[in-house]
């Protein structure tokens, strides 16, 4: 069995630990758990090992995708662990969501949402109601209705283009 | 305000009137954020991460909480300056690396600080001293919001803040506190402790973060995951589990006393010989001792009023910290020699500790 970090040496150390009633195991070699301070008694998480290890190689999908604002590719993120911008997270989302799962404990965030976020939201859910409305009153051909609708949704869209994004 | 004036005075932090501050030395809350469709620091191009710090930095001073606060590019600032807003727990180790296009913002009382361009566009954090994680995070959510009002943040209503790295997508949130535990170390139950807390999804690290020793009997427990629990929750979480290590901390701290008083006495004792005779010493030998000391004065061995110049050593003893008294740059000998000097003068009028109670009484047999 090779080393999981170096991959070249033989793995000596074998590490499991379960977090949440998941089982992460790691197999290492003397020098990298040493490196990684895996014999000092100062505590290690196993999750920061895998995390290490797993995010610079598990974005999974069509290799040569890359991001529209910033260039950023699926061979980047194995060199660095990051990605290139906030766009990225929506050009690699499925390619993210297995590493996200094993990181976390789900793929959904339920904590604060920003106002101006949440405002987006609202009306972003608002113009989807309109928009069924819509489609009912022209099937029952009620097109004075059906305009006074478009109006709204024209109204709320412009509103939605108006949220700046002053940093492009 | 310079930085002369930020650092020539001790952070407003190491106080140590609040509450539970005998064993957690400091609670602290940080945010990452990044702004819509501007590349992560670590992928812009050198122009767009000047353009994103112009951008922020005039926003971030104009915080209400930054009416007095000290603001600079970090190329404007030198090494030395850099290591000590590290060893003052301001900015991180890899922040201090960069140079033009990064920035950074702290309030006069080093309460609150703004890294900017560091591996996020933003990492706020905000720190006080004892436990007091619930208004930490306070503190830096209102920053947050304000923030939020004048920047574009990039958000995601599936996957919530999103950052460059996937270990902090989501709430963007770390809370950690800084515990000190010599009882559970001199009683070789801190392993357990560490393996119990690692079980619980928290992580455990050394005094400075990832990847750094546990100097000094300091350990820094933390949230691990970001995804798919409210900050309140985790706060919450990571609150009781600190009181429960306080608790075991202090058991092992009676036990000790109980069981194996002359230890105890010997090991406060000897550090208050070392630290207040000695002529050179390193910075990880001081940092060892003075975690002694200071539970000697939690034991009642010294005087109260010791505590405060025990803390605020932890941070003046370390290497940029002396050289920043000497006015110059120090090899590692002459820093060992300075350091000494700082020390013992610093405990000139300290007493020696209190004795133990009498051989023949019961205990020590």
């Amino acid at each position: 069995m090779t080393c999981d970090i170096c991959k070249k040496n033989e793995a000596t150390v074998h590490l499991t630990q379960i977090i949440d009633s998941k089982m992460l195991k790691i197999d290492l070699c003397e020098v990298c758990s040493k490196s990684k301070g895996l014999q000092e008694a100062n505590g290690f998480s196993l999750a920061d090992l895998q995390v290490g290890l797993g995010a610079a190689e598990e974005i999974t999908g069509n290799a040569s995708t890359k991001c529209s604002v910033c260039g950023f590719t699926q061979a980047d993120f194995k060199k660095t662990g990051r990605l290139g911008c906030s766009a990225c997270w929506e050009t690699f989302e499925q390619g993210l969501g297995g590493l996200l799962k094993a990181m976390h404990k789900s793929d959904r965030h339920v904590g604060k949402v920003p106002s101006k976020a949440a405002h987006t939201l609202v009306i972003t859910e608002r113009i989807k109601q309109l928009t069924g409305d819509l489609e009912q009153a022209i099937q029952s051909e009620k097109y004075e209705n059906a305009a006074q609708l478009r109006d709204q949704i024209r109204e709320l869209e412009s509103q939605l283009k108006v949220t700046p994004v002053k940093s492009t | 305000m310079k930085i002369d004036e930020l650092l020539s005075k001790p952070s407003e932090w190491v106080r140590s009137d609040s509450p539970n501050s005998k064993i957690v030395m400091t609670s602290r809350v940080r945010l990452a954020r990044n702004l819509r469709n501007v590349p992560f620091p670590g992928w812009a191009k050198k122009p767009d991460r000047q353009r994103a710090l112009d951008l922020m930095r005039p926003v971030v001073e104009a915080l209400p909480e930054m009416a007095s606060c000290f603001s600079d590019s970090l190329d404007n600032l030198a090494a030395l300056d850099k290591q000590m807003l590290v060893e003052r727990h301001l900015i991180s180790r890899e922040h201090a690396a960069k140079n033009a296009g990064s920035g950074i913002v702290i309030n006069d009382k080093e309460t609150i600080c703004v890294m900017i361009n560091e591996e996020d566009h933003l990492r706020m954090q905000a720190i006080k001293s004892g436990l007091q994680l619930k208004s930490v995070f306070k503190t830096i959510d209102k920053v947050d919001t304000e923030l939020e009002e004048q920047l574009d943040f990039a958000f995601s209503p599936r996957l919530g803040y999103l950052t460059a790295c996937p270990t902090n997508v989501g709430t963007g949130m770390r809370a950690s506190a800084m515990v000190h535990l010599p009882a559970m170390v001199l009683s070789d139950q801190i392993n357990q402790v560490v393996q119990a807390v690692n079980k619980l999804g928290l992580a455990v690290r050394g005094l400075y973060g990832e990847g750094t020793e546990a100097l000094g009997n300091f350990f820094q427990v933390s949230n691990q995951t970001t995804l798919g629990e409210r900050e309140a929750d985790v706060i919450e979480r990571l609150n009781k589990v600190i009181l429960q290590i306080i608790e075991h901390e202090e058991n092992a701290r009676c036990t000790l006393l109980e069981k194996k008083p002359r230890l105890v006495y010997d090991q406060v004792g000897r550090s208050y010989g070392i630290l207040s005779q000695a002529h050179t010493i390193s910075s990880k030998e001081s940092l060892n001792l003075l975690s002694l000391m200071r539970m000697g004065v939690d034991l009642e061995l010294l005087p109260a009023a010791t505590r405060t110049i025990v803390d605020e050593l932890f941070i003046a003893v370390q290497p940029a910290h002396v050289q920043r008294i000497a006015e110059r740059k120090l090899t590692a000998e002459e820093r060992d020699s300075s350091r000494a000097e700082l020390i013992r003068q610093r405990l000139q009028d300290v007493p020696r500790p209190n004795n133990p109670p009498p051989i023949g009484s019961t205990e020590l047999a």
